[in-house]
């Protein structure tokens, strides 16, 4: 019992990563029903600014994260501008291929750019510590990643709420002809959109980082999917699902690994997904909308 | 003209004209037009975006190399069995996942064909991550040459077909087509199937000539690379698809000591491609006799 709740404590941190991720993958879905492939890699891009912003400018973690976020909420508007607005109106097909494209882009990029070898993230910025409460270890990392990413998402729930941008975003992804004829403008508003998920995925690079001590170019891969499997989990274009979902996936891939075998921990959440696809494609908070010809 | 190609290319291998160089690249090129022709199939014809293939191409490498290593079957028995293992393979894949539309469909795919790469990582009896090596070089330009025109000659009579006729239709329009009382799914799940036995193939030729495989090998980025040839081929055209897995092939071989340029180069041709001609450089027109006397005629 006392291994199994050390487990879940150990997922929860890993979770927060996976449901910021997640997050930015949600948002981008609702609003123009496109897979952000290249999402993960925004995150890795995310990592490698707070690395640099901390071992050449000499930041914090804090400084470093927000700096990161900058950052990347620029990309995140420069990919939309670029590559996804110009295929707004085409098949879905077309902008997914042209997804995977940006992401292979920003991938091969910063290995032209910084190398391919991965880069030890500076101790100096934040020293692990372990706690002991109660019989549990409990890290500091772990919860100085728990902590940001719950604050960070009540950040992003306000926003939602009760911002003006908040509300035009929520109109545009229920209707978007409807949501011009009121007045809002569209591209501002997924411009926005670009900008707040690629910020908190960004966010999400420095704590992976920080959590896994390592970062190299093609970090974004693995985590970008399995921070959609999350995404899918909850119900794609549902913000509290993708949080959820985040969540479910973070636990259940640190208790398969702490369990079983941990070269299957990969193979699990894909398992997750085929599954929710096959069962429910709409995911745990989703409706069934029906298609219409 | 086919014969008169085959022959003049292997009078080059066999007095030695061509060197190592050339005959790796001519093998590489070979495989790529199989997997790209098989894919476009898949994606092309039928619209089913599939992120996978890598995985039907690992199952049929790992299938053919167990038989000639493990199980001494001869070699044409081995492409055989790979291909009919890959096919099952998509046969057991296709089935559920094909329900899924669009993006679904391709991340299911994407994750299926990492799923195929994580279990041959896990199965000692394979070697689990270190892969199979001292396969014996099996493969030579005769059966590359063959397996070349057996995929295109079923691709484009399948095509060509009523059954290939109701597989475009799937793609035009899904509902549409069932409307007109054509079992989509039969025909997604044929299409699949046809494909993922291709790509079986394929990974057998490969793996007789570059004597090792490995799970590492038939990763996401194998089927990225196999996605470029038919996205920049044209969504939809058999030719279009082996000019491009040739210039591909080339362009791989040209920009060997610069990995990191090429995979630059490939995202931007699928940007740039997407954005400006969505329907790649053939469109989903075919390159035959008669589009040659077309333009013969115009000249005169």
């Amino acid at each position: 019992m006392q291994e199994f709740i050390q487990q879940l404590v150990n997922g929860l941190s890993l979770g927060a990563i996976y449901a910021l991720i997640a997050l930015g993958y949600t948002m981008v879905y609702g609003i123009i029903k496109l897979i952000n492939f290249a999402h993960g890699d925004v995150m890795m891009v995310g990592a490698f600014v707070g690395f640099f912003s901390i071992t050449l400018l000499g930041a914090n973690i804090a400084v470093a994260m927000l700096l990161a976020m900058t950052a990347c909420a620029l990309l995140g508007i420069i990919i939309e501008k670029v590559a996804y607005r110009p295929l707004r109106n085409s098949t879905r097909i077309a902008s997914l291929i042209t997804a995977i494209g940006v992401s292979f882009l920003l991938e091969y990029l910063t290995i032209f750019f910084i190398g391919p070898n991965q880069k030890v993230f500076p101790a100096t910025a934040f020293a692990v510590k372990a706690y002991d409460i109660a019989g549990l270890s409990i890290l500091n990392k772990d919860v100085f990643v728990f902590v940001s990413a719950v604050a960070l998402m009540l950040v992003l729930q306000y926003i939602i709420k009760y911002t003006k941008t908040g509300k035009a975003m929520r109109a545009v992804s229920l209707d978007m002809e409807a949501a011009v004829l009121m007045g809002i403008s569209v591209d501002k508003t997924i411009s926005m959109t670009f900008a707040i998920g690629s910020a908190l995925a960004a966010a999400a690079g420095v704590m992976v980082g920080v959590y896994y001590g390592t970062i190299n170019p093609l970090m974004g891969i693995i985590p970008g999917l399995k921070a959609f499997v999350a995404a899918v989990l909850g119900g794609i274009g549902i913000i509290p699902g993708a949080m959820v979902g985040g969540f479910v996936i973070g636990l259940l891939e640190t208790i398969v690994s702490g369990y079983g075998n941990s070269l299957y921990r990969d193979a699990v959440s894909f398992g997750v997904l085929i599954l929710i696809l096959l069962i429910k494609p709409t995911g745990l908070f989703g409706k069934d909308t029906g298609e219409k010809v | 003209m086919l014969v008169v190609l085959f022959s003049l290319i292997q009078y080059g291998i066999s007095t030695r004209m061509l060197s190592q160089y050339y005959q790796i690249n001519l093998t590489s090129m070979c495989i790529n037009i199989i997997l790209a022709v098989s894919l476009s199939l898949i994606n092309g014809f039928t619209g089913q975006l599939s992120l996978g293939h890598a995985g039907f191409m690992a199952v049929g490498a790992y299938a053919a190399v167990i038989m000639t290593t493990k199980l001494d079957y001869p070699f044409l028995a081995a492409l055989v069995g790979a291909a009919l293992a890959a096919g099952m393979a998509g046969f057991v894949i296709g089935v559920p996942t094909l329900r899924l539309k669009g993006d679904y469909l391709a991340i299911a795919t994407l994750a299926l064909g990492e799923i195929i790469r994580v279990v041959l990582q896990n199965i000692d009896y394979v070697n689990g991550p270190a892969g199979i090596s001292g396969i014996p070089k099996l493969t030579t330009w005769a059966w590359l040459f063959g397996g070349v025109v057996l995929t295109l000659i079923v691709v484009v009579n399948l095509v060509n077909s009523s059954y290939g006729r109701a597989i475009i239709s799937v793609r035009e329009d899904e509902i549409a087509a069932e409307l007109m009382g054509i079992n989509t799914t039969k025909y997604k799940v044929l299409a699949f199937v046809i494909g993922a036995g291709f790509a079986g193939l394929a990974g057998a030729l490969y793996g007789h000539y570059f004597y090792i495989i490995k799970p590492e090998t038939f990763n996401f980025m194998k089927s990225f690379d196999i996605l470029v040839m038919v996205v920049l081929g044209g969504l939809g055209s058999t030719t279009g698809a082996v000019i491009a897995a040739i210039f591909i092939t080339i362009l791989t071989a040209a920009l060997q000591p610069f990995p990191e340029i090429r995979m630059i180069l490939y995202a931007l041709i699928l940007i740039i491609v997407m954005i400006y001609r969505p329907q790649g450089l053939m469109g989903n027109k075919e390159f035959s006799r008669q589009t040659l006397g077309r333009i013969w005629g115009g000249r005169k």
